[in-house]
């Protein structure tokens, strides 16, 4: 069977799903961050694909505005990270339960 | 049939089980949960993830993603992991209870999204792909139809390098 766009959307579907699944599972805050660039990237597969099979250059666009703002957000995660571990000493998303009532 | 029109096809099954093997790597290693070994499977989906680009036609977002994310994002988390002391991490389990609601809601979420993606077939009859997402291309739509945006990403762009400045001062008040 040729390969089409339905291929691609599976793919970036289960991809999706991946990161999800590290976001609920994973109980260190670096692996959570590396699974939602795993979300961001299947949504941007999707978006390639749909842009190829569309043949409209809008959503390869778009994604090269999702890269670059996915570069600023780990940024500004990862300083978050390292001042939240200098002051607890741990980046582990149980040991971090100062704002639980 | 010719070699040259299977090719595509054969390459993308490759770069689609590369892609979602070190997917799982990435989440649920069953030999390591050190965060590094993580961030290495991470650059390897990326480039798989780039061959797949280039499949569609996109070499310069192909380009692009090897560059901004093999290179730069996941140096970040290199160095960040290096910086911290992770040693203690890996001793501690996955939970169980956290483990089994991850799977159960992700199945559902994935078994509703296929079944609705087979139901839709989105690819049914839509032409034949010809499009060309060359430098030229996209460089003509970014500085013509998209340059307000562009401009703004830039302002994004130095406003994250002031935040991340800021926060990794030393007395953060």
């Amino acid at each position: 069977m040729h390969v089409g766009l339905e291929h691609y959307l599976t793919v970036s579907f289960l991809l999706f799903g991946l990161g999800l699944l590290g976001v609920i599972m994973r109980r260190n805050l670096l692996v959570i961050y590396m699974s939602l660039e795993l979300m961001l990237n299947a949504a941007n597969l999707a978006l390639v694909s749909f842009s190829r099979f569309n043949n409209n250059l809008n959503g390869q666009i778009l994604v090269f505005f999702i890269i670059t703002v996915a570069a600023a957000e780990v940024a500004v995660g990862l300083a978050l990270i390292v001042a939240l571990y200098r002051k607890r000493q741990s980046a582990h998303v149980e040991d971090l339960t100062s704002m639980k009532l | 049939m010719a070699l040259s029109d299977i090719l595509p096809d054969i390459l993308f099954y490759l770069f689609a089980a590369l892609t979602l093997l070190c997917g799982v790597l990435v989440v649920a290693n069953p030999f390591s949960r050190n965060p590094v070994t993580s961030a290495m499977f991470l650059v390897l989906t990326i480039i798989s993830m780039a061959g797949l680009f280039v499949l569609l036609h996109a070499f310069f977002l192909a380009a692009v993603q090897i560059i901004v994310y093999a290179g730069a994002v996941i140096v970040l988390f290199l160095f960040v992991i290096m910086l911290l002391d992770l040693k203690e991490e890996q001793r501690r389990k996955i939970k169980l209870f956290g483990a089994v609601a991850g799977l159960v809601s992700v199945g559902v979420i994935m078994i509703i999204s296929l079944k609705a993606l087979r139901a839709a077939r989105p690819g049914a009859n839509l032409p034949a792909p010809q499009l060309e997402g060359g430098t030229n291309a996209l460089g003509q739509l970014l500085f013509t139809q998209y340059v307000l945006p562009f401009e703004v990403v830039s302002i994004l762009l130095l406003v994250a390098m002031v935040g991340v400045i800021l926060l990794s001062k030393k007395d953060l008040k």
